[in-house]
């Protein structure tokens, strides 16, 4: 379970990314973060893990209190938590297993590490999940090698092989075309529901969020002012998330007008 | 068009200077600075007796029949030869080593986003700075009264002075790596020591091979001098051959080095194309 309460964050330069967010996670659940940009969906991922030091508030995952955690427990807890990068954030010179195992460095020795020597029980997780990614015979190929698409199920390879109790995820499908980022929404959405992860995902297209999540949550001037099922999405939350004229063009560019149609949304 | 711009300038007082005036200072005060600089050009030029005629249709001539003397050059000692020449290839080898291990660890503590404080960093730089203000001669000469002669003080030499320019390189690598697989390592929960060895260090790993083989190269070209100053190697025959005047036996020595330096140019060469 995550929970999230009064988490605050003031960036040096003054500025306010995030006010108060208070929300819970239950169970596995996929939630979409959704909001303008700037609205500081990005900020309240890192906010979690504390690539970005929350200024006030608190994170629980369990009953862990992450934003106490000293160094030590920040990496105990990080490594109970899945990341999904925008950019995919893969050492593009190493191969794509190599780039999987990266998951399990935090549990293996410096010299183990060191020496690639990871347990059996590990290389052969490494495989299933390059398998299950799609990757089948992809091992041994440098990650620069890759289409964005594959790079980035190198990038849900690896944060699975944390064996993760949480998946955080920054705009997974940005910097993929259309097909391709529905396609790796569907499968993040697979993966976390058949082994029971919960998992946030930032997410600019409103389509592939309504689509994918069961709960959606939207930000906006770093407050959430929308946190209910997709199905209770409707123009009027739009409009308060995106603000009037906005969330119409965002939608649309991203082809989801029938999306919000199909899914049953009121109108 | 200047008209109009003094009007303005008076116009809107406050403003600051007008783009054309500004852009005229800023021509100015360029053209002095060049002015500046080849006045102090001409100046050491005269100093030293370039620009002397006098010197020069001395000097001149003298070179002429320096050269003249050198030839044919004499390769008769060849046999001697060998052993310096093995001396240097492995001063040069040995010095790189002894540089690259130092450079590694100096690199890291030198570069912005991986050293652990501020003065560490200052410190590493003014190591790396300092190292590198001394030439290798120089250090030649310190070594060999410290150890005696032979190959060790010129390996020393060629490998402390390297570790400024490699420690450099290597550090200006580290700070240009993409951050996003190091932000990817941290957030899996890794210690900063695994982060730099699994994320960045990969990443420089091959400028790290570029900027050695490279030094290897350069150290190659050094290494060949320091038997001048008695840290072993080719540079001593030669020494030997100026010192009682057989310029032929010297142009013979040079020419050795010549092929050799071209040699071992293009191995680097060969080696760091790999590389890329
Ligand atoms: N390091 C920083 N220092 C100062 N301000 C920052 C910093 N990072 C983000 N911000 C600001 O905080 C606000 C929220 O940023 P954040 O990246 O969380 O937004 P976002 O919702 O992820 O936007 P996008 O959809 O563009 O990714 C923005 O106004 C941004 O300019
Ligand atoms: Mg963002």
């Amino acid at each position: 379970m995550l929970t999230i309460d009064k988490l605050t964050k003031t960036y040096a330069d003054g500025h306010q990314a995030l006010r108060d967010c208070s929300f819970t996670v239950p169970g596995a659940q996929v939630v979409a973060v959704i909001g303008p940009s700037g609205a500081g969906k990005s900020t309240l991922i890192r906010c979690i893990n504390r690539l970005v030091a929350p200024t006030r508030g608190h994170v629980h995952l369990g009953d862990t209190d992450l934003t106490a955690a000293g160094t030590a427990g920040l990496r105990d807890v990080r490594r109970r938590i899945g990341m999904i990068f925008q950019e995919f954030n893969l050492i593009e010179r190493l191969t794509v297993m190599e780039n999987v195992l990266a998951g399990r460095l935090a549990t293996v020795s410096f010299l183990q590490a060191f020496l690639r020597r990871f347990p059996a029980g590990d290389i052969d997780r490494a495989f299933e999940l390059l398998g299950r990614v799609g990757l089948d015979g992809y091992e041994n190929s440098r990650a620069d090698a890759l289409s964005g698409g594959q790079r980035q199920r190198v990038g849900i390879a690896r944060a699975l092989m944390q064996e993760p109790e949480l998946l955080l995820v920054d705009e997974p499908t940005s910097s993929l075309d259309p097909k391709v980022a529905r396609s790796i929404m569907g499968l993040i959405c697979e993966l976390a529901g058949e082994r029971r992860i919960p998992a946030l995902i930032n997410i600019h297209d409103v389509g592939l969020a309504l689509g994918f999540a069961q709960r959606v949550i939207g930000l906006n001037g770093g407050r959430v002012v929308f946190d209910g099922a997709p199905e209770a999405v409707d123009e009027a939350v739009l409009t308060r998330i995106y603000g009037a004229d906005e969330w119409r063009d965002a939608f649309r560019q991203e082809g989801g007008e029938d999306m919000l149609a199909a899914g049953g949304a009121a109108s | 068009m200047s008209v109009n711009h003094l009007e303005n300038r008076s116009g809107s007082p406050g403003s600051g200077d007008s783009p054309i005036d500004s852009y005229r200072e800023r021509w100015l005060r360029s053209a002095l600075k060049v002015a500046a600089i080849v006045a102090v050009v001409l100046a050491a030029c005269w100093e030293s007796g370039v620009l002397n005629p006098v010197v020069l249709a001395e000097g001149l001539p003298a070179l002429g029949a320096l050269f003249a003397d050198a030839i044919p050059p004499d390769f008769a000692r060849w046999r001697e030869w060998i052993v310096p020449l093995y001396d240097t290839l492995i001063m040069s080898i040995a010095g790189t080593a002894f540089a690259v291990v130092f450079s590694v660890p100096i690199a890291f503590l030198a570069a912005e986003n991986t050293s652990p404080h501020r003065l560490v960093y200052h410190a590493s730089r003014t190591v790396l700075n300092a190292l590198r203000a001394v030439p290798e001669l120089i250090m030649g000469i310190i070594f060999v009264a410290a150890v005696g002669f032979g190959v060790l003080p010129g390996v020393l030499a060629v490998g402390l002075h390297s570790i400024g320019m490699v420690g450099k390189f290597y550090a200006e690598a580290i700070e240009h790596v993409d951050d996003a697989p190091v932000e990817a390592t941290r957030a899996a929960g890794c210690s900063g020591l695994q982060t730099v060895c699994f994320g960045i260090f990969p990443q420089v790993l091959p400028q790290f091979a570029d900027v050695s083989i490279y030094r290897w190269e350069y150290n190659f070209r050094a290494s060949t001098v320091m038997g001048m100053v008695g840290a072993g190697g080719i540079g001593f025959e030669l020494m030997s051959a100026l010192k009682v005047m057989d310029y032929q036996q010297g142009m013979a020595v040079m020419l050795v080095v010549l092929v050799m330096v071209t040699i071992v140019d293009s191995i680097s060469g060969v080696i760091r194309r790999r590389f890329k």
